[in-house]
């Protein structure tokens, strides 16, 4: 079982140097080796949920090269491990299946797939990876693949997006490396489990400001890469300029693994929280949630309109997570998850409304439930789950935070997320009523019909997911799986001394 | 005093760095700013595994004990160097394009996205 950890960067990595070497050579090369290889993780991702539970300590390791863990590099998998790699791979395969007709208009579709793998082998490194250094690699690996994908197309708003983002996330990637350096002269080692360990028994009286200090300096430059509010002004340019299916992998997952995920991992497991850097994170949170929706209020652009609604949906996951109480961090988690899928599915379903109509402006849409109706269903589901209708996946994560909010009595913090979830469902009116229910300006022509079928299966994919997550809250499934990712967060740096022992 | 001069560099490295990247509105100085945030954070790491009077750490064959210097930051820096490397070779394509596009380099003229 520990042997098939090494592979979720391997497949990738070797899917995308097959894809530069070959792909131009034959047209439906690249489509199929990078489907099967989406297939294939996620596939390894159900098997490693369902294995997990029987292993010891609920964790598995790996040694890469056979060096032990102080010395090499260490791939962890745990419970929240596990949870990130479906939700990734999940994303991705829908993904990849949009991409073998929507990247049809593109020209050299085998550089956009070498591309998407980079991306994907970055991400699962991030997250498997249990060494501080090599999770700085990774995500400048899948950094770097989403920058050249922002600007895929080679249009000037591509490209000035592009510039944007690589300006903002290269100053980024620069205070996490400070933050490296900073930890590596205090502790004299990289491994996450040693790093936690070290610092425990370290006794000096600067300790506590050291911890904080590099807090404060990680929650910066993750912030920027999970697009807080402070540090968001990239995201609204380089989410909408890509190409759709990157789009839905850069707002449903990147922002989430090389953002969140990271900084969730080293603040809570690895440094230890306290109250004060929660109390960041809370307020971080609600600024974003706020500030998010008010400027997704009066965006016509579909996309554009969708990525104000990730910083916003963004705020909740980090106000769910800096509540810090075992209900804060289920719905934070739950919502991590959540948000992956519909945010995809509504980014999907803006491509193929693109694909057809050429435009994203939401007033020239109109009349596509007639056309269209099974884009138009996956939008309606996608919209409902975002702004929390019962009974789909986003009101129970949200019902989470806000009752998380009121018991840890942050009344405020519970009123906004209440109103934040309203403002989301007048916005989301608006894009059904304009962009697909209402009454088009002018008639559409008569080719607007629906997508090809490759396009629509992976909207039906996640459109049931969205449909069905929330069973995971029953009470047999979550203490099977969500009950465990919370304990994960919730013993802090317990996780260290579990993973030491199995090195 | 003395002994912190090195890592007093490296803070007005990454600070000119900064500014250039805040203030200037050229893409190429940006890029150049941005590069320089970069060595000054190769220093700082290398400075971190530097000892005084300490050797290249190679094992010798007589089997003296003697002060080396860190090996491991010295890895790190070249890890660091490769990725800003792609870094910087993505942002001048990047620019080149955009000057193709747009025909200038100033940023206060590149400006179709709106919102």
């Amino acid at each position: 079982m520990n042997n098939i950890i090494p592979l979720f960067v391997i497949l990738p990595l070797s899917a995308a140097f097959l894809n530069s070497l070959l792909g131009r050579f034959s047209k439906g090369f690249s489509d199929i080796l990078s489907n099967i290889v989406c297939i294939l993780t996620t596939f390894f991702s159900l098997i490693i949920i369902f294995n997990l539970n029987l292993s010891s300590n609920n964790i598995f390791t790996y040694r890469v090269g056979g060096w032990v863990a102080p010395v090499g590099i260490m791939l962890v998998v745990d419970h929240l491990t596990a949870l990130m790699l479906i939700t990734v791979n999940i994303v991705a395969l829908c993904c990849c299946i949009y991409s073998i007709s929507y990247m049809e208009r593109y020209t050299d579709k085998w550089k956009y797939y070498a591309l998407f793998m980079l991306m994907l082998t970055g991400m699962n490194g991030v997250i498997i990876t249990g060494d501080i250094f090599n999770m700085y690699v990774f995500l400048e690996i899948a950094a770097i693949a989403s920058y050249s994908l922002v600007a895929f197309g080679c249009e000037s708003e591509e490209l000035e997006a592009s510039f944007k983002y690589l300006v903002l996330g290269s100053v980024a990637s620069a205070i996490i490396l400070l933050s490296i350096a900073l930890l590596y002269s205090y502790v004299s080692t990289l491994n996450l489990a040693d790093i936690s360990l070290t610092l425990a028994n370290i006794v000096n009286v600067n300790k506590g400001y050291f911890i904080k200090f590099i807090s404060l300096l990680l929650i910066v430059g993750f912030g920027v890469k999970s697009a807080l509010v402070p540090f968001h002004s990239w995201l609204p340019d380089a989410h909408p300029s890509a190409p759709a299916p990157i789009s839905s992998m850069l707002s449903g997952v990147l922002i989430k693994t090389l953002g969140i995920y990271s900084m969730v991992r080293i603040l809570f497991n690895i440094l230890g929280v306290e109250q004060k850097i929660l109390y960041i994170l809370v307020v971080l949170g609600l600024i974003s949630m706020f500030v998010g929706v008010i400027l997704a209020l009066y965006q016509w652009d579909y996309k554009r309109l969708l990525a104000y609604h990730s910083i916003s949906q963004v705020g909740y996951i980090i106000l769910g997570l800096g509540l810090s109480t075992p209900l804060g961090i289920l719905g934070g988690l739950f919502h991590l998850m959540n948000h992956s899928v519909f945010k995809s599915l509504l980014f999907l379903t803006s491509g193929a409304t693109e694909y057809m109509l050429g435009t994203r402006d939401l007033r020239r849409m109109g009349e596509l439930n007639k056309k269209m109706p099974l884009t138009t269903f996956s939008a309606l589901i996608g919209s409902m789950s975002i702004s929390g209708v019962p009974p789909f996946n986003g009101f129970w994560s949200k019902l989470i935070i806000i009752v998380a909010c009121i018991e840890a009595k942050q009344y405020f913090a519970g009123l906004l997320a209440t109103v934040v979830s309203f403002l989301t469902l007048s916005s989301f009116t608006k894009v059904l009523k304009y962009g697909f229910y209402g009454k088009a300006e002018a008639n559409h022509k008569d080719t607007v019909k629906e997508v090809p079928s490759s396009m629509i299966v992976p909207m039906i994919i996640l459109s049931l997911c969205c449909i069905f997550m929330g069973l995971l809250l029953l009470p047999d499934i979550k203490q099977y799986f969500l009950d465990n990712v919370v304990n994960v967060l919730k013993q802090g740096t317990i996780y260290a001394t579990k993973v030491f022992e199995l090195r | 005093m003395n002994q912190y001069l090195p890592y007093i560099l490296c803070l007005v490295l990454f600070l000119i760095g900064l500014y250039a990247v805040l203030v200037k509105k050229n893409l190429i100085k940006i890029i150049i700013g941005l590069g320089i945030i970069d060595y000054s954070l190769n220093l700082f790491l290398v400075l971190i595994g530097y000892k005084k009077q300490g050797i290249f750490p190679i094992l010798s064959k007589n089997g003296q004990a003697q002060p080396i210097v860190d090996p491991l930051p010295q890895a790190l820096v070249l890890t660091a160097i490769v990725i800003g490397l792609a870094v910087t070779m993505l942002m001048v394509a990047i620019a080149i394009r955009l000057y193709e596009k747009y025909g200038t380099f100033d940023i206060t003229q590149i400006r179709k996205l709106k919102g």
